[in-house]
C-alpha cells in the first residue's frame, strides 16, 4: 500500500515538473483562459449584462474555470499517448506497482498542472472585476479537484479508445470543443431545443460547469436561473462518471498495452 | 530452487499478422546464468523479451519467471527483474538523477523525496557508484535530453541496476556504446553476477558478447535453430581446421592430395591458403609428416559468430529456394 502511494505521488510530481519545465506550454496555458474570460466574458459583459439581468463576466469566469480544469486535466492525460510513443510507458509499465496506481498518479500530476492554470483564471478574473469572496473561493477548491479528476477520468476513456498520437490530434478537439457549447461554459443551457438538451447533459463537461456554478451562486438569486441541479446532484454524477470513466479506460489501455 | 525463466512452448502471434511472431519455442535458464539469445532482425527475440517482462500478451503456451506465473503473478514477476529495453525508455524531460529517482521509488526501495538531497545516503551511495562505472558521474544532474545516445544507454543500465533485480533482461544493450564502455559494463555486470548470482538474459547482435554466455539460443523466424553452450554450438555447426601454404604450392598440392587431405575440395584459387579439415586429427601430426617446406601455417578454430552466419545463412538460403520454387 505504501508503496503504490508512493508510486502515484512520484508519477504526479514527475508530471507537474514536466509542466513547470515546458515554459512554452505554461505560456498557453495563461493566454487561452486570459482571451476567454477576458475578451469574450468582457464583450459579452458589456453588450449583453444589462439584458439578461446577471453579471455576465462572473457567469463566463466560472465557466471558463471549470473547463480549464476538465480540459487541461483531459489533455495531460492524452500524454500517455506520448510517453507511448516514446517507449517511456514500458519503463513504467514494467515497474511493479498497479496500473490503476499509474493512471491515477497521472490524473494527479495533470490535476495538479489544472490548478496551475485555473490560479491563472481566478487571477486574471479578479483584476477584471469579478466578484469572488473569501469563502466561495473556499468551497470552490475542493469542487474544482472534482471537476479537474472528471477530466482526467474522461481524457483516459478517450485515450483507450485512440490508437496513436496523430489520431489523438484529430479526434480529441471533437469530443472537447464542442462541450465548452453544450456544457454552458459561455453560454447559458437552462432553456435548449430537444436535440441540444439531450447532447447538453450527455456531455460530462456539463456536470462540472454545473457544479462549480451550483457552489458559486449558492445562496444567490441568480442560483434559481443559472443552475441545473443542486451541487449534491451535481457530485454524484460527476462521481459515478469518473469512476466508470476510469474503469473502463484503465481496462482497455491496459490492455491495448500489452495486448498487441 | 525453481529456474529463474522457464518458456514452454511459447507462441505469439500478432493481432492482423499472417505468421507467429514467436512459433512453439521451449527453453530454461538457470538462475545465475548468462543466456544469451540471437537472432536476425525480425527473428523473435524482442517479442520473446517483451512476454517474459510481462509488457507483452502471449497468444498461447506458459512463462515462468523465479517460479512465478507471468500472466498470473504480473507483479511478482516485475518486482524481480530490470529491463533495459531495445528503444531508449527515458523521461527527456528530466535530468537523468531524477530518472533514476523515480525509478527507485516506483519499485519500493525508497519513500519519495521530491529532491536528491532528501534522499537517503544509501541511494546516493548507490546512484554514484553505478554511475561512476559506467562513466557518466558528471552528467548526473543534467537534462537527458542533453544526452548522447550512448549516455541515454548507460543511464537506462545505472536505473535498472538500482533495485538489484535477480533476472536483468538487456534486449541489446550494448548498442551505440563505446568499446571503454562496453568493457566496462561487461567487467561490472560479471560483478554483479558473481556477488549477487544476477540471472542475465542477453539479447546481443555482437557475437563476441554471446560468447561468454553459459548457453546461447539462437532464433529464426519465431523458431529455436539451435540452442546449448556456445562451444556445442561451434563445434555442430563449423569445424577446425589448418590452412597451411608453400613456396612451391604444385608440390604441396600434389603431396596433399596423395595423402588424401584434400578430398573435400580441390585446391584454392589464385593465393588462397591450403585448407585441411582436422575432425578429431591431431594438428601436429600433420604438419609433422608433410615434407614439402611451408611458408605459412595457422589453425582456425570457429567462433559463434562464424557457427551463427553458417545457420542464419542456410536458413535464409533455404527459405529463398523455397520461395523461388513456389
Amino acid at each position: 500500500m505504501v508503496t503504490e502511494l508512493n508510486a502515484i505521488i512520484t508519477i504526479a510530481y514527475r508530471d507537474f515538473t514536466k509542466f513547470l519545465r515546458d515554459r512554452p506550454r505554461i505560456l498557453i496555458s495563461f493566454v487561452l483562459p486570459t482571451m476567454f474570460v477576458g475578451i469574450l466574458g468582457g464583450s459579452l459583459q458589456a453588450n449583453l449584462a444589462k439584458n439578461v439581468g446577471f453579471n455576465f463576466l462572473a457567469f463566463v469566469f466560472v465557466g471558463v474555470l471549470a473547463q480549464v480544469l476538465f480540459q487541461s486535466t483531459a489533455s495531460g492525460i492524452i500524454s500517455l499517448v506520448e510517453d507511448r510513443e516514446q517507449d517511456f510507458s514500458q519503463a513504467i509499465f514494467v515497474a511493479p506497482v498497479r496500473r490503476s496506481s499509474i493512471i491515477i498518479g497521472k490524473i494527479l500530476g495533470e490535476g495538479s498542472v489544472s490548478f496551475c492554470q485555473a490560479a491563472g483564471v481566478i487571477i486574471f478574473g479578479l483584476i477584471m472585476g469579478v466578484p469572488l469572496s473569501f469563502w466561495q473561493f473556499a468551497r470552490l477548491l475542493p469542487a474544482a479537484a472534482a471537476v479537474s479528476f472528471l477530466g482526467g477520468a474522461f481524457g483516459m476513456l478517450v485515450l483507450a479508445n485512440l490508437g496513436n498520437q496523430q489520431r489523438v490530434r484529430q479526434i480529441f478537439p471533437l469530443v472537447i470543443f464542442p462541450q465548452f457549447f453544450l456544457a454552458g461554459v459561455f453560454n447559458p443551457i437552462t432553456h435548449l431545443p430537444p436535440v441540444l438538451f439531450v447532447l447538453s447533459r450527455i456531455a460530462p463537461l456539463t456536470y462540472g460547469v454545473d457544479f462549480l456554478r451550483g457552489i458559486y451562486y449558492a445562496g444567490m438569486p441568480e442560483a434559481s436561473t443559472l443552475v441545473l441541479h443542486s451541487p449534491l446532484v451535481n457530485l454524484g454524477i460527476i462521481t459515478v462518471l469518473s469512476g466508470v470513466f476510469l474503469a473502463i479506460g484503465t481496462a482497455l489501455f491496459v490492455r491495448s498495452e500489452r495486448n498487441r | 530452487m525453481p529456474h529463474a525463466v522457464e518458456v514452454n512452448n511459447l507462441v505469439k502471434r500478432y493481432k492482423n499478422a499472417a505468421v507467429n511472431a514467436v512459433d512453439g519455442i521451449s527453453f530454461v535458464v538457470e538462475q545465475g546464468a548468462l543466456f544469451a539469445l540471437l537472432g536476425p532482425n525480425g527473428a523473435g527475440k524482442t517479442t520473446t523479451i517483451s512476454i517474459l517482462t510481462t509488457t507483452l500478451t502471449k497468444t498461447s503456451g506458459s512463462v515462468h519467471i523465479a517460479g512465478h506465473d507471468s500472466d498470473g503473478e504480473q507483479n511478482a514477476v516485475r518486482s524481480m527483474i530490470g529491463v533495459v529495453f531495445q528503444r531508449p525508455s527515458l523521461d527527456l524531460n528530466l535530468t537523468a538523477e531524477e530518472n533514476v529517482r523515480f525509478h527507485s521509488i516506483l519499485y519500493g526501495l525508497y519513500r519519495f523525496r521530491p529532491s536528491y538531497g532528501m534522499m537517503p545516503d544509501s541511494y546516493k551511495q548507490r546512484i554514484a557508484e553505478l554511475s561512476a562505472v559506467l562513466g557518466i558521474r558528471d552528467e548526473l544532474f543534467h537534462p537527458v535530453k542533453t544526452f548522447s545516445g550512448g549516455m541515454r544507454r548507460k543511464l537506462e543500465i545505472v536505473r535498472d541496476l538500482m533495485h538489484r533485480p535477480k533476472i536483468l533482461f538487456l534486449d541489446e544493450p550494448t548498442t551505440g556504446l563505446d568499446p571503454v564502455s562496453r568493457k566496462n559494463l561487461w567487467e561490472y555486470l560479471s560483478r554483479v553476477r558473481a556477488e549477487e548470482d544476477t540471472t542475465i538474459f542477453l539479447t546481443t547482435h555482437y557475437l563476441e558478447e554471446a560468447e561468454h554466455a553459459d548457453r546461447v539460443c539462437i532464433i529464426n523466424h519465431g523458431v529455436i535453430a539451435a540452442i546449448g553452450r556456445p562451444q556445442d554450438i561451434r563445434q555442430g555447426l563449423t569445424e577446425e581446421y589448418l590452412l597451411l601454404d608453400a613456396a612451391d604450392r604444385s608440390a604441396l598440392e600434389a603431396e596433399l592430395s596423395r595423402r588424401g587431405l584434400l578430398s573435400d575440395s580441390a585446391a584454392p584459387a589464385g593465393a588462397a591458403e591450403f585448407r585441411i579439415m582436422l575432425r578429431g586429427k591431431n594438428p601436429a601430426a600433420i604438419i609433422q609428416s608433410i615434407t614439402t617446406p611451408l611458408i605459412s601455417l595457422h589453425i582456425h578454430s570457429p567462433t559463434l559468430e562464424e557457427a551463427y552466419l553458417e545457420m542464419v545463412g542456410r536458413e535464409e538460403q533455404k527459405n529463398g529456394v523455397q520461395a523461388a520454387a513456389a
